[in-house]
């Protein structure tokens, strides 16, 4: 495990490198779950290279000693049948490579789909974001606001993002802070991100949605817990409300600018979440917080 | 006027505008052409109404060629316009539909026929057949195929292209958000060749099950029979998903029903869920056929048998299995829970270790042989490096949480490339340098195609490794521009180019054809690479009836049994050989059905009508029929074959 882990190290120093000293988003997590998929990558990155290097040297090998050009001409290749040593090692190791990876692979994955350990004493802030084309709706329900294209959180606390679409599939992805999921128009979906320490992150969709997906992105500002309170507090008392009216003139198709609302849209036009409401294929978390 | 706006064109350009006219214009040349040379006797007898497997393989080649370069016109416009930050080459409507139509061109109408044309090409040399079990339904099925991929291509100059993906997920392709007919076209196009490569699946099997010569049992097939066997079982049992989910797709478009709407309980999950069942087998369709043409040119140019035969064999079985149960990873994204994501992370890794014995037989295969550099095998020697690579970052891609990371960007685009350029396009190139004297009786130019096969695969790297670098910066696919401020600029100059390398490269091919067309000496007899399997046996270019006297075979190295074992492989005797007559209804059928899609596409109820009915007037008539075929008289085929084999024996 130690071994590995230096091996990550030493190959995102030389990826780090390679790149011109900035690192690479995904490799340069904010958060906690990025952070998990980070050191998954480095190490699959490690393993897999070490398989290509072996695949490399014995091809390298196998063109340089058994060329024609260098053997006599009247040497005649052997019939060989196959051994079963030789694909007892053939099949063991890399069974032994992919079972260890899955195990990875299965703890990684209920990392991501819960709350950060690190932060599980703080409660999660629960964030709607939809879109519609083409752009992003963020709905704090407990704080009564909305944004229109630009995110405000809190760092070093939980966030609970709701995600879904009045349209076509999209993917609600802030590379930084963790990995993206689908917003769909007839369910809701869980991802659950923090950020570990203030600053400005680049988020987008990532699924392609027609025309103005290109431009289809959103700024992501994370402050501390008192900036953040305030910004609140600022909203609530400078935003206009949003009104159903107004918030049907934000769904129809184009580009808008970043805006801030007091109110958000959920009273009115609540999201497709619930028992009835679409159908939740098994994301355990989405059920739980229909029980609650 | 209403009714003749849907037919206008979508997107007016220089460049549309310019293509119309070069179509006519081609048009008018290849009907002028044919009538000065009076060749439209010939055309008609030789080509359109032909059932030989041979003809009908090389027409697939000739059409995944042409495919070839229609789809890889739109790469090099897809990566000139990414070379460079805010660039106002295309734009965004533009842009998308020549995604679209590169990812569906190559997919079904490039990298489907390249395939289709070894297989009917080979497998009945291979086991010694005739022909396949029912020729006619083979030229049937070419014939879909082909009007399908025109019915595709005209979209781009009547009506409009889609716009919504090869992947066309719904509720993006739905009436509401892709208004054109675009992906009417798609969904149509797609299911009329569909049906083809459906047919050509059944006809394959009942092929390699029936019509194998004497001594030749299943585990003495050579290895190219076996893994098109293995994907031809996969065709038949993917593709009915494919066509159900296009009839449903079909109906909401066209007949306002809610499968894969946003509203009324559509769910858009179904269609991802069905494209993808599809989907994920359709690329071991592709790569498992390559597969066995690595297995044979290897062996061919190592001189030695292929190593681990057994294992090849139950590595394709598995991996053919496993090709169902993965399909979910190209949606880990969309909120199925850790316990299923980990599933499917687990079975898409498996899928790792069968490729992988695969690679290290073909690695052993080389050892104690006598490796020969001819071009089909330095295309094989450069697939190994560049497809491991390619291979293992799919085992990244199959780490669930990681995807999250990858899923959508260009990394995923980097490794699809990586995977099925090597594993596909460098097979099927080795194959057609290695095959070619087969086909025409004179071989390709080994120096043009050397140099060729070095830049190609030079410049597949150019092009898409950096694309792993932008996607983990945070570069999304089936973006049209990027701002400067995203750094994404020097990675997309490298991978422009990288697509100039390419397109040198598939310019080159097509030369040599020409160069040796010119200048390669005729004549090269039946066996020019030394090589071990049937298909050889006869002679080059393979007389209509492929084989004077069925072969006795005893291991699945015929040939290698017959030059070097004394082993007998044909008998003494001559026999009136049986063949099936030419037929124009499978042409006409696939017009029909040219029709019958056009006329779906805009809603044109009328024609749609009269159409369906032509073609259940064909069927009609091929089943009143009586078609005994014909036989080949002894004096015939000795004559033929002292005129083809000449001054060598
Ligand atoms: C000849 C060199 C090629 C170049 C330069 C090239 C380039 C590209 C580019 C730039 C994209 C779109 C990336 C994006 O914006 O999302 C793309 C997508 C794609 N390519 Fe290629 N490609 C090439 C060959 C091929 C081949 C040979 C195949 C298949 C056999 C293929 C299959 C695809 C598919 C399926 C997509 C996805 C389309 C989509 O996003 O909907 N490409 N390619
Ligand atoms: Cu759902
Ligand atoms: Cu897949």
């Amino acid at each position: 495990m130690k071994k590995n882990w230096l091996k990550s190290v030493s190959l995102f120093t030389i990826v780090t490198m390679l790149t011109g000293c900035d690192p690479l988003l995904v490799l340069d997590p904010k958060g906690p779950q990025a952070q998990v998929q980070a050191k998954d990558i480095m190490l699959s990155i490690g393993i897999m290279s070490f398989i290509v290097l072996i695949v490399f040297v014995i091809l390298a090998y196998m063109l340089m000693k058994y060329r024609a050009s260098k053997q006599s001409p009247d040497y005649k290749p052997p019939h060989i049948k196959g051994s079963t040593m030789v694909e007892i090692i053939c099949v063991g190791i890399p069974v032994l490579i992919v079972a260890y990876m899955s195990i990875i692979s299965v703890q990684s994955n209920y990392k991501v789909e819960s709350t950060p350990e690190k932060y599980k004493d703080e409660k999660p802030l629960v964030i709607y974001a939809s879109t519609s084309n083409w752009k992003w709706h963020f709905s704090y329900p407990k704080e009564d606001i909305e944004t229109v294209n630009y995110l405000y959180i809190p760092a070093e606390r939980p966030i609970e993002f709701k995600l879904y679409s009045y349209g076509p599939i999209t993917s609600f992805w802030i590379p930084q802070l963790g990995g993206q999921k689908y917003a769909m128009a007839d369910m809701v979906n869980t991802l659950h991100l923090a950020a570990d320490m203030p600053g400005e992150f680049m988020g987008r969709n990532a699924n392609f949605n027609g025309k103005g997906f290109a431009e289809n992105t959103f700024n992501v500002t994370a402050v501390t817990h008192d900036e953040f309170d305030d910004w609140v507090k600022e909203v609530k008392e400078t935003a206009d409300l949003l009104t159903e009216e107004k918030f049907n003139t934000l769904l129809e198709p184009g580009h808008v600018g970043q805006s801030t609302y007091n109110g958000t849209h959920l009273t009115f036009l609540p999201a497709p979440e619930g028992e009835n409401g679409g159908h939740q294929h098994g994301s355990s978390h989405v059920k739980d917080h229909v029980s609650q | 006027m209403d009714y003749f706006e849907r037919f206008a064109i979508p997107h007016p350009s220089p460049a549309i505008y310019a293509s119309m006219v070069a179509i006519c214009l081609t048009v008018i040349a290849i009907i002028v052409g044919l009538t000065y040379f009076k060749k439209w006797g010939y055309l008609w007898r030789e080509w359109l109404t032909t059932v030989d497997h041979k003809r009908i393989g090389i027409m697939y080649l000739i059409s995944a060629i042409l495919m070839l370069f229609r789809g890889g016109a739109d790469a090099i416009m897809m990566r000139a316009q990414m070379a460079v930050p805010d660039n106002k080459l295309l734009d965004a409507q533009h842009y998308n539909e020549i995604f679209t139509t590169h990812g569906t061109v190559m997919i079904i109408f490039m990298a489907m026929p390249f395939i289709m044309a070894f297989m009917n090409y080979i497998v009945p040399l291979q086991i010694g057949a005739r022909d396949v079990a029912f020729p006619r339904l083979n030229a049937l099925s070419f014939w879909l195929f082909f009007m399908g991929a025109m019915l595709l291509n005209i979209s781009f100059v009547i009506g409009g292209s889609p716009d919504a993906g090869w992947t066309n997920y719904f509720p993006l392709a739905s009436n509401e958000f892709s208004q054109s007919v675009g992906t009417n076209y798609y969904l149509f196009a797609l299911q009329i060749s569909g049906l083809g490569t459906l047919i050509t699946g059944i006809n394959m099997i009942v092929t390699i099950l029936k019509m194998r010569a004497p001594g030749m049992t299943l585990m003495k097939m050579p290895m190219f029979t076996w893994s098109s066997f293995v994907a031809n079982v996969i065709i038949v049992f993917a593709f009915p998903v494919l066509t159900v989910a296009l009839v449903m797709g079909t109906f909401d478009r066209l007949f306002a029903t809610n499968f894969f709407t946003t509203s009324n309980g559509g769910m858009d999950m179904l269609w991802a869920n069905f494209f993808w069942v599809w989907g994920h087998p359709e690329v071991y369709i592709l790569i498992l056929p390559a597969f066995g043409l690595y297995s044979e040119i290897i062996s061919t140019f190592s001189g030695r048998n292929l190593y681990g035969y057994k294992s090849m064999v139950g590595s394709m079985v598995i991996i053919s299995f496993l090709s169902f149960l993965v399909w979910t990873h190209h949606f880990f994204t969309m909120g199925q829970g850790a316990l299923t994501n980990s599933i499917f992370s687990i079975t898409t890794m498996a899928i790792a270790v069968p490729t992988g014995v695969k690679i290290f037989n073909w690695l052993f295969t080389l050892w104690k042989g006598k490796i020969v550099f001819t071009t089909p095998m330095l295309y094989s020697m450069l697939f190994i490096p560049t497809f491991t690579i390619g291979g293992v970052t799919g085992v990244m891609l199959g780490m669930s949480a990681a995807d999250y990371q990858y899923h959508n960007t260009m990394f995923l685009v980097a490794h699809f490339h990586m995977v099925i350029i090597p594993g596909v396009v460098f097979a099927m190139l080795a194959g057609l340098h290695y095959y070619w004297p087969k086909m025409f009786g004179f071989m390709l130019n080994e120096k043009i195609g050397k140099v060729t096969a070095w830049i190609i695969a030079i410049s597949t790297l150019l092009a898409f490794m950096p694309m792993f670098f932008s996607g983990l910066d945070g570069q999304a696919r089936r973006m049209y521009t990027y701002s400067a401020s995203t750094g994404f600029g020097m990675w997309n100059m490298i991978s422009f180019i990288g697509a100039i390398g390419l397109t040198i490269g598939f310019m080159l091919i097509v030369y040599n054809v020409y160069y040796s067309i010119r200048y390669a000496p005729r004549n090269v007899g039946s066996d020019p690479w030394d090589a071990r399997t049937l298909e050889w046996a006869t002679p080059s270019p393979v007389p209509y009836y492929n084989f004077a006297r069925v072969p006795h075979v005893i291991s699945t190295e015929a040939l290698w049994d017959a030059k070097y074992r004394q082993h007998d492989l044909f008998p003494k005797q001559y026999e009136n050989i049986h063949m099936p007559n030419n037929s124009g209804v499978p042409f006409i059928l696939g017009c029909i059905f040219f029709a019958w899609g056009f006329s779906f596409v805009f809603g044109m109820w009328i024609p749609t009508i009269v159409t369906t009915v032509g073609i259940f007037i064909c069927m009609a008539h091929r089943s009143l029929e009586k078609d005994p075929g014909h036989y080949v008289s002894v004096e015939k085929v000795k004559a033929t074959e002292s005129k083809l084999r000449g001054s060598q024996s």
